[in-house]
């Protein structure tokens, strides 16, 4: 099967010299949800500008469902669908029509795209703002209003460049099942984003660049698996005054009844911890997990790459 | 894309644009419409009486085409320099970038929103012009295609210039120091006949005076200027700027980084 995405070799020097991409290699498989990660200025919307064609690239290719960008450029644009970084809708102009507008630089006829853009509309709840100018929008309702924008011609591939940025919890919660139905309706995602429990509850795959090079590219499950450390934080019913480590495990005692543990998952198991707190006679309240699990192994690879 | 659906792709385009305009109608419109009417009382009314006759018409019926030539110029020109710089501004040039409607049908959606503001205003400072003075059309072919193909003409300029700028100084700059400067001395007010010899030719160098005398000349019937020369002049600087702007679009030049 040919892939949704195939990038080759693309490098991109900005006008002011400045080298954004140092030779790009990925291929995103149809129907897959693909998580690109990154900090800050790592190249993520540089490709992503690339493969949507606004920004131009210095060297290497791109296919789109097999189409060549550059000589193939109108089927390839046709199953692309982009929800850019930045809104960049015009705000004068009203919800309803941003959309059939937007179906018409595709060729769909009004009439389809009102149709199209009702249904989504009403899906993403802005069905209420239709007529309203689209500067009259909440941050949250803009970023909803772009991914309406972005399905109106109905691409195979929906491109989402942080498309939860700014959105609260609940909404998030509710874009992230439009977005799952959508993969299960079969439309290949890709999203980057800086929430990486977002990526890691959605995506199976995920690349992280790293000052424009892909450092990783691989499932969510192998790299989770890679994790070999798991810390939690329990909250202890009584408070004690010191506890010593259990071999590899080590215990540290942020408050009287605050304790952290982190352990090998190869050398242990949380029943053989229990147990043993259970046996000095320490009652746990409750317990969390320290961190994202993710976060702790992004850095680790960012931080690897620079060394 | 098919033929069908680059129809649409380009009316979508037009629609948008004279949506735009028609939205903000007392800044688009309005404005031009009370300039020129202003002239007429001002030029036609009372200053004309005291100038005389001009090739045997009144003053009025002399700068009555030019005013309406001036209108067109003004309003086709900053129809399109506004609007592609305001979705260059807002980011949402990006809509049409990302799809695979071609630059040439974005070209045209652009250009063809200028000409219908540019004859929007056209006709209506027509209209008020009729209060103060009756109009004759000698030539009604001639009047409607010179102001139209006018039109296109900066609609065109409009967009190159929409495309280079990166501030909204940008925008005014030609329209004050390039564009109101040669329409002025593009024969509105004057017959170039009325100049002395030298400044004669340098006006020829003018190219808004073929125009304003291609426009009189289907008004009124007189010009200083052949009217094939006309048609033939702006033809061909419409051919040049069209060129251009397609280069600049395919280019990617202030679109695309
Ligand atoms: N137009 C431009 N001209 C010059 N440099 C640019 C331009 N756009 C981006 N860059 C630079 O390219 C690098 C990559 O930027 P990019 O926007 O791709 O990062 P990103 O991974 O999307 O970051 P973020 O998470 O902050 O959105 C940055 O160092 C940025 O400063
Ligand atoms: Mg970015």
């Amino acid at each position: 099967m040919t892939a949704a995405l195939a990038i080759t070799d693309l490098r991109k020097t900005y006008d002011n010299g400045f080298t954004a991409l140092k030779g790009i290699n990925l291929s995103v498989q149809q129907g897959d949800f693909y998580a690109l990660l990154g900090a800050n200025g790592a190249g993520k919307s540089t490709t992503i500008g690339i493969i949507s064609s606004l920004v131009n690239k210095t060297s290497g290719s791109v296919r789109i469902f097999g189409y060549d960008l550059d000589t193939q450029r109108e089927l390839a644009k046709s199953q692309i669908g982009l929800v850019p970084q930045e809104f960049n809708f015009n705000v004068f102009e009203p919800v309803g029509e941003i959309l059939i507008n937007q179906g018409g630089y595709y060729g769909i006829e009004r009439a389809i795209a009102a149709e199209r853009a009702e249904k989504l509309l009403k899906q993403l709840g802005l069905w209420e703002k239709r007529k309203e100018q689209a500067r009259t929008l909440s941050g949250g309702m803009k970023r909803r209003l772009m991914i309406a924008r972005a399905l109106v011609h109905e691409p195979r591939l929906l491109i989402l460049d942080e498309p939860t940025a700014g959105v609260d919890i609940e909404i998030r919660r509710s874009m992230w099942e439009f977005l799952t139905d959508l993969n299960e309706s079969g439309i290949t995602i890709i999203l980057t984003t800086h929430y990486l429990e977002e990526a890691e509850s959605l995506c199976r795959n995920i690349g992280i660049i790293d000052q424009g090079q892909l450092i990783e590219n691989t499932s969510m499950k192998t790299l989770l698996s890679r994790l070999d450390t798991e810390t939690y934080v329990f909250d202890l019913v009584e408070p004690i005054e010191q506890i010593e480590d259990k071999g590899a495990c080590h215990f540290e005692l942020r408050d009287p009844t605050t304790l952290e543990v982190s352990y090998h998952k190869e050398d242990f198991s949380l029943n053989q911890i229990f147990a043993f707190l259970n046996q000095k006679g320490l009652q746990v309240l409750s317990m969390r997990n320290k961190t994202n699990r993710l976060e702790q192994l992004f850095i680790d690879l960012v931080e690897g790459n620079k060394a | 894309m098919n033929a069908q659906q680059k129809w649409t792709a380009y009316y979508t385009i037009l629609i948008r644009e004279v949506l735009r305009f028609s939205r903000i109608w007392i800044q688009t419109i309005l404005p031009p419409v009370i300039t020129t009417a202003l002239y007429f009382i001002i030029f036609g009314n009372l200053i004309g009486p005291a100038i005389g006759e001009m090739h045997g018409f009144t003053y009025m019926e002399f700068i009555v085409p030019g005013l309406i030539m001036m209108a067109v110029i003004t309003n086709s020109y900053a129809n399109v320099v506004s609007s592609f710089y305001g979705s260059k501004f807002q980011g949402n040039i990006a809509e049409m970038l990302v799809s695979p409607v071609p630059n040439w049908i974005i070209l045209a959606g652009f250009v063809s929103g200028g000409i219908a503001r540019g004859m929007a205003v056209g006709a209506a400072v027509t209209m008020v012009s009729l209060i103060f003075s009756k109009l004759y059309i000698e030539h009604l072919f001639v009047m409607f295609t010179i102001g139209l193909l006018t039109s296109t003409l900066f609609s065109l300029a409009g967009l190159i210039n929409g495309v280079y700028a990166k501030s909204f100084d940008d925008i005014s700059i030609v329209p004050t120091f390039v564009l109101t400067p040669l329409t002025y001395l593009g024969g509105v007010f004057y017959s170039i006949t009325m100049l002395p010899e030298i400044w004669q030719k340098i006006s020829l160098l003018n190219p808004v005076l073929y125009m304003v005398n291609g426009f009189r000349y289907g008004v009124l019937g007189i010009a200083d200027i052949p009217i094939w020369i006309s048609y033939l002049i702006i033809l061909g600087f419409i051919a040049l700027l069209a060129s251009f702007s397609m280069y600049l679009l395919n280019r990617g030049i202030g679109i695309r980084t």
